[in-house]
C-alpha cells in the first residue's frame, strides 16, 4: 500500500511548539517525553485503520445505554434541530426538544469540533485516501480527476453547486438522507450499528435499504452525473 | 443551589459535557479512519475493499458484545434506572424501514456521507457541508410535515 506524503514530521506542525519537535532529552510537554508525545502525535495523525476505529465506534453503543439508557444514532439530532427552529406546528417536532434531544445535540456539536481536531489539529500526512485501486480505476473513469483531500474537491465546493453535479449530490443527496434517515427511523449509527448491535430485525431490513439506495446512486445515477 | 426535581431523560449539564466529549471522540474517529470520505463511501459500493464493512462490522460486533453483557449482568443506567432496550413495536420491520432505508441509500451514495460525517466534515472546515446538512434538516422537515401520509 503506497501512500503519498507531504513533507516529512520535522517541518513545524501549526498549533505545536517547538519543543515538542526537539531531539530526545530536550524537553517535556505536561512531564511526558518530548520524544514520547511527538511518537504518538506521529501515530495519531496517520490514517486509522478499520480494526481501530470500528471497535472504538462499537463501544459507544453499550457506553450511551449505560450513561444516558439511550439508544445511540446521530440522525435524530436533524429532527431536534427542526423542533428547535421551525416547529410551525407539525406533530413530529412537538414535543421538549431540549429534554429529549439536548444530549443528542451536546454531541453532534461534540462531533464538529472532533472534526475540527481530526482534520486540522491531526491532519494527515497522507495527501490522498488510500482507496483501491480499483475504485480509483473505476473514478476516474467516471470523470473524478481530484483526488486530495476527503472529497473530490472539484464536486464538493459553493462554486460546484452551481452545476447540475454538485447540485444533485450535495443537495439532493443531504435532502434524501436527511428525510430517509428520519422515515427509516434511523441512519448508519442508529440502524447499521446501535440496531444490528441488539439484533434488530427492522434495523436489518433498514440496512437492506441503506444498500439498495446505495447500489442505485453509485452505479445508475452518478454516470449519469458525471 | 438546590435544583428541582428532573424529569426522567432530562440531561444535566455535567452530562452534556459527557456527550460532547463523547460526540468529540466520534468526530475525530470519523475523519482520521477516513469513513468521512466520499472516496470510501464509493468503495464500499463497489466492493473493492474491506474498510468499510471492517469498520462497521467491527463496531457491530463490539457494540453486540457490549450490549449482551449489559443485558446479561442486568446492568442498571448510571443514574440507577433499569435500562430500556428496544421493545417489540421498534423491533418490528416495517415499510418505513425499507423505504426510509432506500432514500438514505440514495442519498448516502450521492453526498458520500451520512449525517455524523457531515457534521465532522464541517467541523474539519469543509464549508459546503453547510449546505449538505441544511438540506438533510429540510429533509428531515419534510418528513415531519408528510409523515402522516407516507406508509410505515
Amino acid at each position: 500500500m503506497t501512500r503519498e506524503r507531504t513533507g516529512s514530521f520535522t517541518t513545524t506542525h501549526p498549533g505545536i511548539r517547538a519543543p515538542l519537535w526537539a531531539a530526545p532529552g530536550e524537553g517535556f510537554c505536561f512531564g511526558v517525553p518530548a520524544t514520547i508525545v511527538r511518537l504518538m502525535i506521529e501515530i495519531l495523525r496517520e490514517p486509522w485503520p478499520w480494526y481501530v476505529a470500528g471497535p472504538l465506534i462499537g463501544l459507544v453503543v453499550p457506553f450511551v445505554y449505560w450513561f444516558g439508557g439511550r439508544k445511540w444514532g446521530v440522525s435524530q439530532s436533524l429532527q431536534h434541530l427542526c423542533a428547535a427552529t421551525l416547529p410551525r406546528g407539525i406533530e413530529y417536532f412537538r414535543y421538549d426538544w431540549r429534554k429529549e434531544g439536548g444530549w443528542n445535540l451536546a454531541m453532534v456539536a461534540g462531533i464538529l469540533l472532533g472534526g475540527f481536531v481530526g482534520g486540522r489539529v491531526l491532519s494527515s500526512p497522507a495527501e490522498v485516501v488510500a482507496i483501491s485501486p480499483a475504485t480509483r480505476a473505476d473514478l476516474t473513469q467516471l470523470g473524478v480527476t481530484d483526488f486530495t483531500g476527503m472529497v473530490p474537491g472539484d464536486v464538493f465546493s459553493f462554486a460546484a453547486l452551481l452545476t447540475p453535479t454538485g447540485f444533485v449530490l450535495i443537495v439532493v443527496g443531504g435532502f434524501l438522507v436527511g428525510f430517509g434517515a428520519r422515515w427509516a427511523h434511523g441512519c448508519t449509527s442508529g440502524h447499521a450499528i446501535s440496531g444490528l448491535s441488539t439484533l434488530q430485525p427492522s434495523s436489518l431490513i433498514a440496512v437492506i435499504g441503506f444498500f439498495l439506495g446505495g447500489l442505485v446512486s453509485t452505479h445508475v445515477l452518478l454516470p449519469l452525473l458525471f | 443551589m438546590s435544583a428541582p426535581p428532573r424529569p426522567a431523560g432530562n440531561a444535566p449539564a455535567g452530562s452534556l459535557a459527557v456527550y460532547l466529549g463523547l460526540g468529540m471522540l466520534l468526530g475525530i474517529i470519523f475523519v482520521k479512519s477516513e469513513v468521512a470520505s466520499w472516496f470510501r463511501i464509493q468503495e464500499m459500493f463497489r466492493f473493492q475493499s474491506i474498510h468499510m464493512y471492517g469498520v462497521i462490522g467491527g463496531a457491530v460486533l463490539v457494540g453486540a458484545v457490549g450490549v449482551a453483557l449489559l443485558k446479561r449482568t442486568g446492568a442498571k443506567t448510571s443514574r440507577g434506572e433499569p435500562i430500556q432496550f428496544p421493545d417489540a413495536a421498534e423491533r418490528r420491520p416495517g415499510v418505513r424501514h425499507l423505504a426510509g432505508g432506500t432514500c438514505f441509500g440514495l442519498g448516502w451514495g450521492l453526498l458520500g456521507a451520512c449525517p455524523g460525517p457531515i457534521y465532522a466534515l464541517l467541523g474539519s472546515g469543509m464549508g459546503v457541508m453547510v449546505v449538505a446538512l441544511a438540506s438533510a434538516v429540510a429533509g428531515a422537515w419534510v418528513y415531519g410535515m408528510f409523515r402522516p401520509h407516507l406508509p410505515h
